[in-house]
């Protein structure tokens, strides 16, 4: 078995009195598509941005390839090959589709600029299957497509470790069926993918393993099958039978 | 290049040398009505190179202006021209790197907060240090520069001003800070260190308003700190900018030139009440024009276009 | 001689904390950045200086009339000029920025006011200066009278907020405007009911401190400065973090003019600032925002 490109151990996040992520440990491997679940409310977004340093934490650690990168400010977890997407679709507004994947190209570990940033923009875009609309503002996109542009903005920062937030929700079943092939694709060129997701549809068909939390802390993991099955985890999700 | 860039740029080559022959055209008060119309396009447009794209509003124009103009009335006599711009240059770039660094990693609001206090803080410094090391509060400025050569001085800033602010948008610093402007966690999240971004352009625009400040020094043959920070400066950028519109690098220019005239009429007609008009005339821009004039013109140029669209 | 400046800090810093209470009901509840919020202060100075000097109208009894009608033209100002920012503004940030600049013109039109009115010469008036022994120090009974003013509307205002029902909907207005209106709170009106409150609390202080310094037309600035940093020092819509923020900034002001300069307590005010910026911008007794 490979080292893994990214462990997690004992990570705390607390709000206040709330603890939102209580001593979390997870570990992803190259080349794997981890699918982190739980209910609402269950500390899942809370990982990707203490992961991704939205957020700083109150204890434990998060390395990538060994490399400490819970004391980081988020642009240098971005610059050591951290990427994501947010819950709530996040595109620039005021510029254009191309120009958006450029800001993904400009700063990232390998920065591309000028005529070759602009080659790989369009390559990112039509891969997302966005080609066809560089040059529209982003304020004028259909959601589906505010979020393929922004998986392309993800993307084009080469990222080591990708993290996606329900960047499958919301999509009618055309859409996610468009979607899933389009991370399915990721995988076949090895991207390495933690995400957040409640499609379960999308889990069982991406995911080779599953961590799953409750109110901050993990009550389960291994295959989605198996995890899918824990008594725990169906107790999590739809409260005791008997209640 | 191609031909239409090269028609640009020639004629905007044209402009800069038909300005720079006002002084041989113009009398006296013409001289000094467009040396202020050339200062305050020099501030407005380093405002906008800032507060544009990033969105955060500076209150601290009059401070480094004020800046420039002391370190003018300083070393003026003792230093040759050229080594007291370039000490100008210097103090307004630390200063405001201080500034920047200690605010603009927090949200806007105490930016803003910590700029509206600025010049008054340096003027109170100021005024200590003169009344209690010099034991003079005012001091007498003799430079020998003739108001041509502030004229033509201002206008080559200007001139900068415009080069930087253009060579920045293109740079990648500009598009850090178009993202910044559209979406702070964004750029953190594409690895565009924020903080120095903006403190880099902070610095920059703050490094014109003392030059400014210093090339303007000789005009007053006398200064105190409470001419040299007077706060209805950095009010009147402000709203010049406001007007002219903040998302271009011109924009200002369009306030620039109608509020200056606005200005000196005012000051001319009713120069107790010079502040209330002035307030006023802020808060109509605030309400009726947000997006300023040249908003206002993009804005119909797009109804326009869509019109057009439709009929077709 | 240590006691002299001691008390004299704390009247003063009782004082910045009556007057950074308006500021953070303004900024905390109504969402609105208000730079102009020093020439309200000031404009109460005058109108006391005014009753008294025109129509021997004892400071105290000036309260009652300024009081109430600073509370009404800030409420209009809030209705009148605020409201149609508060309705344009796509978010909180937008509509910090555009307060900001309407605030700032509002500033330049009553400073302006003001000036044409009184110029810019210093004021003060005679009431109340006779020394008072506390503690072995001297202090007038007009500034230990302004400290029990303050202490006893801030009082109020704390227990107002904390033990009544209007108190708790503009506490929720704080928290969670959007929050609030689905449990039928009416968000606008009582944003604009904190507003006007700010507005006489902050013309409560100006009052108070006519009494005891001398003030001119342009001194609203200096005054906005500080109720600044003392509602950032305590923690945006913290009154009691306000409460020991003011005590800070009036003690250190005091002890840097008596030990130090005069003129640097301004610098002191600074530095201050920086340091709170620096060290804890959530404010000494805020929360860090998630």
């Amino acid at each position: 078995m490979s080292a893994p490109l990214l462990s997690i151990s004992g990570l705390t996040r607390r709000f206040g009195g709330l603890v939102a992520v209580d001593g979390v440990a997870l570990e992803v491997r190259p080349g794997e598509i981890v699918g982190l679940l739980g209910p609402n409310g269950s500390g899942k977004t809370t990982v990707l941005n203490l992961i991704s340093g939205a957020l700083k934490s109150d204890g434990g650690s998060i390395q990538l390839r060994g490399r400490a990168l819970e004391k980081l400010p988020a642009y240098r977890i971005a610059r050591e090959g951290v990427a994501r997407t947010f819950q709530l679709v996040r595109v620039l507004g005021s510029m254009t589709c191309k120009e958006n994947v450029i800001a993904g190209l400009a700063f990232g570990p390998k920065s591309r600029w000028g005529e070759e940033a602009s080659l790989a923009a369009h390559q990112l875009l039509v891969r997302v299957g966005l080609a066809s609309r560089a040059n529209v503002m982003t304020s004028e996109l259909t959601y589906i497509d505010q979020k393929r542009l922004e998986l392309a903005r993800a993307l084009a920062m080469q990222p080591e470790l990708l993290l996606l937030d329900e960047w499958l929700a919301g999509l009618n079943p055309t859409e996610l069926r468009d979607g899933i092939e389009l991370i399915r694709s990721l995988r076949a060129e090895g991207r390495t993918i933690l995400m957040v997701e409640h499609v379960m549809d999308a889990i069982r068909s991406l995911c080779d393993r599953c961590y799953v939390m409750n109110a901050g802390r993990k009550i389960a993991e291994g295959t989605p099958k198996d995890v899918l099955a824990d008594p725990e985890v169906i107790r999590a999700y739809l409260g005791d039978a008997d209640a | 290049m191609s031909a239409r860039n090269l028609v640009i740029v020639l004629a905007l080559a044209g402009l800069v040398a038909l300005l720079a022959l006002v002084p041989s055209v113009a009398n006296g008060y013409q001289l000094s009505l467009a040396i202020n119309i050339m200062n305050y396009t020099v501030l407005a447009t380093a405002w906008t190179l800032f507060s544009g794209p990033t969105r955060y509003v500076s209150l601290a124009t009059v401070a480094f202006f004020g800046i420039g103009a002391y370190t003018v009335a300083v070393l003026g006599e003792v230093l040759a021209w050229p080594l007291v711009l370039l000490i100008a240059f210097v103090i307004g770039f630390m200063l405001s790197l201080l500034v920047g660094l200690s605010t603009l990693r927090l949200s806007g609001v105490y930016f803003v907060i910590f700029t509206f206090g600025l010049a008054e803080l340096v003027r109170q410094l100021v005024t200590w240090y003169e009344v209690n090391v010099t034991r003079t509060l005012g001091r007498y400025v003799f430079v020998d520069i003739t108001t041509e050569q502030i004229y033509w001085q201002l206008l080559a800033l200007a001139v900068a001003v415009f080069i930087s602010g253009w060579l920045i948008q293109r740079s990648k610093l500009g598009l850090a800070l178009r993202v910044i402007g559209d979406d702070e966690a964004v750029a953190r999240h594409v690895g565009i260190n924020t903080t120095m971004a903006k403190v880099v352009l902070f610095a920059f625009s703050a490094s014109f308003m003392t030059l400014a400040g210093a090339v303007m020094a000789p005009r007053w043959t006398y200064i105190d700190p409470a001419i040299a920070f007077n706060p209805v400066v950095s009010f009147q950028v402000l709203i010049m900018a406001l007007l002219g519109g903040v998302h271009r690098l011109y924009g200002p220019v369009f306030g620039v030139i109608p509020l200056a005239l606005l200005f000196e009429f005012l000051l001319a007609k009713f120069p107790n009440h010079f502040s209330i008009m002035v307030g006023i005339a802020f808060l109509l821009i605030v309400y009726a024009i947000p997006r300023g004039i040249v908003g206002l013109i993009e804005g119909a140029q797009l109804s326009l276009h869509r019109l057009k669209g439709a009929k077709a | 001689m240590f006691t002299e400046p001691l008390l004299s800090g704390i009247t003063l810093g009782g004082i910045y904390a009556l007057i950074a209470m308006g500021l953070t009901l303004q900024y905390g509840v109504a969402r609105i950045m208000n730079l102009s919020y020093g020439e309200s202060l000031v404009a109460a100075s005058f109108a006391a200086l005014w009753l008294f000097t025109a129509v021997s109208v004892n400071p105290l009894v000036g309260l009652l009339i300024i009081v109430p009608l600073a509370a009404l033209i800030n409420w209009l100002i809030y209705q009148v000029l605020l409201t149609p920012l508060v309705r344009r503004a796509a978010n909180r940030d937008a509509l910090e920025v555009d307060s900001i600049l309407a605030t700032f013109g509002l500033l330049f039109v009553a400073q302006g006011i003001m000036l044409a009115i009184f110029g810019g010469n210093y004021f003060s008036y005679d009431f109340l200066s006779i020394p008072v022994k506390i503690f072995g120090a001297t202090v007038s009974a007009s500034r230990l009278l302004a400290l029990g003013f303050a202490v006893i509307i801030g009082l109020t205002l704390y227990l107002g907020l904390t033990r009544t029902r209007a108190g708790t909907a503009i506490r929720a207005v704080a928290v969670d405007p959007v929050s609030a209106l689905l449990v039928a709170i009416d968000v606008r009106a009582t944003a604009a009911f904190a507003y006007a409150l700010g507005g006489a609390l902050v013309a409560a202080g100006g009052v108070l401190v006519s009494m005891f310094l001398t003030f001119n037309a342009s001194l609203g600035v200096v005054f906005t400065m500080k109720a600044l940093i003392v509602v950032i020092m305590g923690g945006v819509g913290n009154l009691l973090g306000c409460l020991i923020a003011g005590m800070i900034l009036g003690l250190t002001e005091t002890f840097v003019a008596t030990y130090i300069d005069p003129g640097l307590t301004l610098a002191a005010t600074y530095i201050i600032f920086i340091l709170v910026l620096l060290l804890r911008p959530q404010g000494l007794f805020g929360v860090k925002r998630s």
